[in-house]
């Protein structure tokens, strides 16, 4: 069998939201709306369109604003959303770290949790107990294993999260912005592990609003404004023309600033003069 | 070969999937069950004394209340009313399985059937926990009586408990997908389950219905009582399944099975059907709306 050209193939692919100003989730405003013919669905599109062909080993960044539709395309990528329109393939297993600990149960202990997690990513409880101890060591929570979550600082946490989330080698993985919490040093750990991965052949997708962070860890980008993609390509050049356009946006909202505040200052003069005038 | 392939390579979103699943669903068993009793002085053993309590209750109650004795009424009492609570209590937990479960939808992919199914498993065990009152009761009259009221015919309870079981997976996704975009739901359910306790016959015989019925013929009126018993009878899933937990643990002890709990095979065949057919609607609808959850909670 011919191996596939493209581990990640997303084609096409609009999302749409119901930006419903109120959510209509009982019966009785359903009613009334539908008497009312007040049912409207409110699209909102969070992506519109986009295409994205990723080969195996390739590391993507994605870039772009807030509300530009990053996390909605890793979303659809894994799984968690369905598009509106066109397709996804995926071939290979994935590991998403979209949001680290999104399993754990405050209310189970560490060693609880870290059979809970691996289950909830699809792995069988003897794969986890082949790899526990792998997975306690690398999260340095041996002390605390048997005390329940809840009682964890949120650097703990995401300590767990990460161990249990990064435990295989996957083919693809998916981070979002992740390791912006846990100690200085845990993170460079988690860096490293991330560059070991890749430098094994796993192929990632990132998502940072740290360009330098970005630059070091990827060598393609996709940027997305309004859920469109603006540009795709190598790292350096999409990076570049993003910051020079965020710098040019914010550089023309400066002027058009002082132009407004120039423009009041006039204003307040002829006030002045008008006055005077009549005084005199 | 080919049932290997059905089982391990499901298409996205059906109900096989679970089967991917099983060690999560083994996962999330243990921990409902654990966390109930996590803290608790007593533990596991609430599960068989919270049932015998409420059964002492209701059989002291319920023997100044009715005139008519049923024999070792509160075997048949307990009999009846944990197999209700069974699945009362499966249907309504799951009810808020999805919606309670928000963060992890939205973050990870798992079967979402997953979620109902874990609740009402957990249920299950629950309830089969829950039989170690009966079979304290059972001891108990055995020495009463002097003679043992326990028989091999017991362990037919078990076809009684999966017609139940299934019965509730389906019900429990039908609610489960309904609650997610109508909270509703749960307030209706909730009125809905009162009336089914009554309608149940949990504290009375269905006896009572018929022979108050023959009364109402022979004086000349309309003979309602016994539609209504007929309906009970033969509408009511739960009855069906509560009827066949008192013929296996209950009647045997009896010198003489009265006739409205005699079960034939055809209780056991309509039962299944009932069980069958709420599966496969829950799951029918649940796997079509399944997607749009997301946008929902």
């Amino acid at each position: 069998m011919e191996a596939p050209e493209y581990i990640i193939e997303v084609n096409n692919v609009t999302v749409r939201y119901n930006k419903a100003t109120e959510k209509i989730d009982n019966l009785k405003e359903y009613f009334v709306k539908l008497i009312k013919h007040e049912l409207m669905f409110q699209e909102f599109l969070g992506l519109q369109d986009v295409t994205l062909k990723v080969k195996k080993g390739e590391a993507w960044a994605i870039i772009g604003t807030n509300g530009s539709g990053k996390s909605t395309l890793l979303k659809v990528i894994s799984r968690i959303l369905k598009p509106y329109k066109g397709s996804v393939t995926v071939n290979g297993s994935m590991a998403s770290l979209i949001e680290l600990g999104a399993g754990i149960d405050p209310r189970l202990t560490a060693r609880e949790n870290i059979y809970m997690n691996g289950c909830l990513l699809g792995y069988s409880k003897k794969f986890i107990e082949e790899r526990f101890d792998e997975i306690v060591e690398f999260s340095e929570l041996e002390e605390f294993l048997d005390s329940p979550v809840k009682n964890f600082s949120s650097g703990m946490k995401s300590r767990l999260g990460f161990s249990v989330a990064t435990m295989v080698k996957p083919d693809i993985l998916i981070v979002d912005e992740v390791l912006s919490v846990g100690d200085v040093l845990f993170r460079k750990k988690c860096m490293n592990k991330m560059n070991e991965m890749l430098s094994s052949g796993t192929t990632l997708l990132f998502v940072s609003h740290n360009m330098a962070t970005v630059k070091s860890m990827c060598n393609k980008a996709v940027w997305l404004n309004k859920g469109k993609v603006v540009m795709q390509g190598d790292i350096n050049e999409v990076c570049d023309e993003y910051t020079n356009t965020i710098s040019e946006k914010k550089r023309l909202e400066k002027e058009a600033k002082l132009k407004k505040e120039r423009a009041l200052d006039e204003q307040a003069k002829k006030l002045a003069a008008n006055k005077k005038k009549k005084g005199a | 070969m080919a049932l290997k392939k059905l089982l391990t390579d499901p298409p996205e979103g059906s109900f096989r999937e679970i089967f991917k699943y099983k060690d999560l669903l083994v996962q999330l068993v243990t921990r409902d069950i654990k966390l109930k009793y996590r803290r608790s002085f007593l533990g596991y053993v609430w599960s068989i004394l919270n049932p015998l309590l409420i059964m002492i209750i209701m059989a002291v109650v319920f023997s100044f209340l009715f005139r008519r004795s049923i024999a070792y009424f509160p075997i048949y009492l307990l009999a009846g009313r944990s197999m209700f609570e069974f699945v009362n209590t499966a249907v309504s937990k799951s009810l808020s399985a999805i919606t309670e479960n928000t963060s992890l939808l939205k973050k990870t992919y798992i079967s979402k059937f997953m979620f109902p199914m874990s609740k009402i498993t957990a249920c299950m065990v629950d309830f089969v926990f829950s039989l170690g009152a009966l079979i304290l009761v059972m001891a108990f009259f055995s020495i009463i009586d002097g003679r043992v009221l326990f028989s091999l015919w017991n362990l037919g309870a078990v076809l009684a408990i999966i017609q139940g079981y299934i019965f509730s997976l389906g019900l429990g996704f039908l609610l489960a997908e309904l609650h997610v975009f109508f909270r509703d739901i749960r307030y209706i359910y909730h009125a809905f389950s009162t009336m089914w306790l009554y309608c149940s016959a949990i504290f009375y015989d269905i006896g009572m219905f018929y022979e108050y019925g023959d009364a109402q013929s022979a004086a000349g009126s309309f003979p309602l009582a016994t539609y209504l018993a007929k309906i009970i009878e033969y509408v009511n899933p739960l009855y069906i399944y509560i009827k066949q937990m008192r013929y296996f643990i209950w009647t045997p002890m009896l010198d003489e099975i009265p006739y409205w709990a005699q079960v034939t095979v055809w209780d056991f065949v309509l039962g299944t059907v009932y069980a069958l057919i709420m599966f496969a609607i829950g799951t029918f609808f649940f796997r079509r709306n399944q997607d749009r959850f997301i946008l929902y909670i």
